[in-house]
């Protein structure tokens, strides 16, 4: 079963085509990967996704419905978190409050009960405390709650930004980037990483990377873009030897023999 | 020179803090509202300067149709309160709507002169009604919470005098106080307090955690509005008379205070605020005597701006603000 279905997606700026008609389907609970050489336009297909930027056309549908035209903070009520290429965290806030922003959505308090705390204001307060250290303790922060969260390491960081994200409860998990600057020793960890939160939380996962070692490791399927159009898609095996894959990143010369 | 200054110390600090009280919490208002757009809001002295219209309209009603007689003052008082800070509450919502949201994405200049240009509305408007229905747009409230109290400040050293206030003092120190706590309860400990950091921090992520952008910002405008017009009531309370123009210099100052404070910081702008008041009223009474009277006490707001100059020289960044690093 599909999760994410995305056809015919385009979108420009002024002259450059950034997404030249993508189609792209994600299998429900699989790990997917978006590959491409820098400029393929990746990120603002997940901007596409996220509602950061409105398509100029295609489609974009999670489950059955449709996400062309909400704002962000609609699609993410349906189910779509991500992390962010340069981490993006509320960065003069302290850790166990950045992953209580992540809860927004399930407190149910009104402007108006806040104003005058009742009581079950208070306890859900309590409660969405008491989530976010749960989340903080799967990433592995809990020991950090009170530190801000710029004060963290970079690796940390980039964890608290997956707990932010996985406090909203997405059905899907969009990662930009997610290993990018960390050492191989950090990149095995993420990846084992990755492989436990799709088995404990039931999500779907769309990653963004570069370090090839990782993608072809951990995904199921993999897409390749490169000047905006979606140029292979298939298993890792099937896109190692793709020539055209080859040729978007090492040039024309790496295929065709001198 | 010192004995006199020491004199009327005591004084100066009663008189000092209920200015500045009035001077933090229009602070706020500006600071809460550029911490999350960067819009300096100079509609915000205004919203100010509409409550204190709202609140004597409805006390002078009042006391018209016999009610202010018949209830306790601070009954009357509170009412006419809640009253006007919803209104101006509203008002405040009803200004980013339709002056500033559609310039969200415009160069901040833009949607500054916009601000600019609400205030003028907002003067000229309340002059307008106020000389239409009245005759004169200088209105004067009835008087409440005249009783004058003394401190006994002798009592504890004979180098001060005692201090003296009136009832609708402690009234607005005690409001203020109040407003002051709740608000930093509100934005520190509450879920819509901490949507609020987190879209003056980011914005787009904060959009991107199922926030309502717009629905913070107008809540941010709705509880800015509430607290100005509040203190526009406590104001007109405190000084009896009001026209249509205290939003100008009042604002002026209060923005000042924020800025002194630290602009964008909450607490930075309550204590921004009683400094600054501290600072106008001291200058107030001893200017003369520490000039050897070249200066009067209508130079207070030199001396007041002087040191606010001298601060931002040495701590651009405000008192309680945080530097910004460029990261390398």
């Amino acid at each position: 079963m599909s999760i994410l279905t995305v056809s015919n997606l385009t979108k420009q700026f002024g002259g450059l085509v950034a997404v030249n008609s993508v189609d792209m389907t994600v299998e429900k609970g699989s790990i997917t990967a978006v590959i491409g050489p820098n400029g393929a336009g990746k990120t603002t297909f997940f901007n596409l996704i996220t509602g950061v930027y409105q398509p100029d056309n295609g489609n974009v549908q999670l489950g059955s419905s449709s996400l062309v035209g909400l704002k962000p903070h609609e699609i993410s009520r349906h189910g779509i978190a991500r992390t962010f290429q340069n981490i993006r965290l509320f960065s003069n806030i302290t850790v166990l409050e950045n992953v209580m922003v992540g809860l927004h959505k399930q407190l149910k308090a009104g402007i108006v009960g806040t104003l005058f705390q009742t009581k079950k204001v208070r306890e859900e307060e309590q409660l969405a405390k008491e989530e976010a250290y749960h989340w903080l303790e799967y990433v592995g922060l809990a020991k950090h709650l009170n530190e801000d969260a710029q004060n963290l390491s970079y690796g940390a960081q980039r964890r608290l930004e997956i707990a932010r994200a996985l406090a909203t409860k997405p059905k899907l998990l969009l990662l930009d980037e997610p290993a990018a600057g960390m050492n191989p020793r950090e990149t095995r960890e993420l990846t084992e990483f990755i492989h436990r939160m799709r088995e404990d939380l039931d999500v779907t996962i769309v990653l963004i990377e570069h370090d090839m070692k990782l993608v072809m490791e951990i995904s199921e399927q993999i897409f390749v873009l490169d000047h905006g159009e979606k140029i292979a898609e298939g298993k890792p095996a099937e896109i190692r030897n793709n020539v055209k894959v080859i040729e978007a990143y090492l040039g024309k010369s790496a295929v065709t023999p001198a | 020179m010192l004995a006199e200054i020491l004199q009327s110390l005591p004084q100066v600090l009663v008189d000092g803090i209920a200015l500045g009280a009035i001077y933090a919490v229009i602070a706020l208002g500006y600071t809460m509202v550029y911490g999350i757009l960067e819009l300096i809001n100079f509609a915000h002295g205004e919203i100010f300067m509409t409550g204190a219209f709202i609140g004597v309209a409805m006390l002078i009603l009042m006391t018209g149709m016999g009610w202010l007689a018949a209830m306790p003052a601070i009954l009357a008082l509170i009412l006419v309160l809640v009253v006007t800070s919803i209104l101006t509450g509203f008002m405040g919502v009803g200004i980013e709507r339709m002056a500033y949201r559609p310039l969200r994405n415009s160069p901040k200049l833009i949607t500054l002169i916009s601000a600019i240009g609400v205030s003028f509305l907002l003067q000229d408007l309340v002059r307008f009604i106020t000389e239409y229905k009245r005759g004169n747009y200088i209105l004067t409230g009835p008087s409440m919470f005249n009783e004058q109290f003394s401190i006994k400040f002798s009592s504890i050293s004979s180098s001060f005098s005692d201090a003296f206030f009136k009832t609708s003092t402690m009234i607005l120190i005690i409001a203020v106080v109040i407003m002051m706590i709740g608000l930093d309860f509100f934005v520190n400990k509450t879920k819509w307090g901490m949507a609020m950091r987190a879209v003056a921090q980011d914005r787009e992520t904060a959009s991107l955690m199922s926030i309502n952008v717009n629905k913070v910002i107008s809540l941010t405008f709705f509880i800015g509005s509430a607290l100005g017009g509040a203190t526009g009531v406590l104001f007109a309370v405190q000084y009896g008379t009001i026209d249509p123009y205290i939003g100008f210099i009042l604002g002026l100052k209060a923005f000042t205070a924020a800025v002194l404070g630290g602009i964008g910081n909450i607490r930075g702008a309550m204590a921004g605020g009683l400094m600054l008041g501290i600072l106008e009223m001291f200058a107030a009474a001893n200017l003369q005597l520490l000039t050897g009277g070249i200066f009067g006490a209508e130079y207070k707001d030199v001396f007041a701006f002087a040191i606010l100059i001298v601060v931002l020289i040495f701590k651009p960044e405000g008192l309680f603000g945080k530097a910004v690093t460029e990261k390398v």
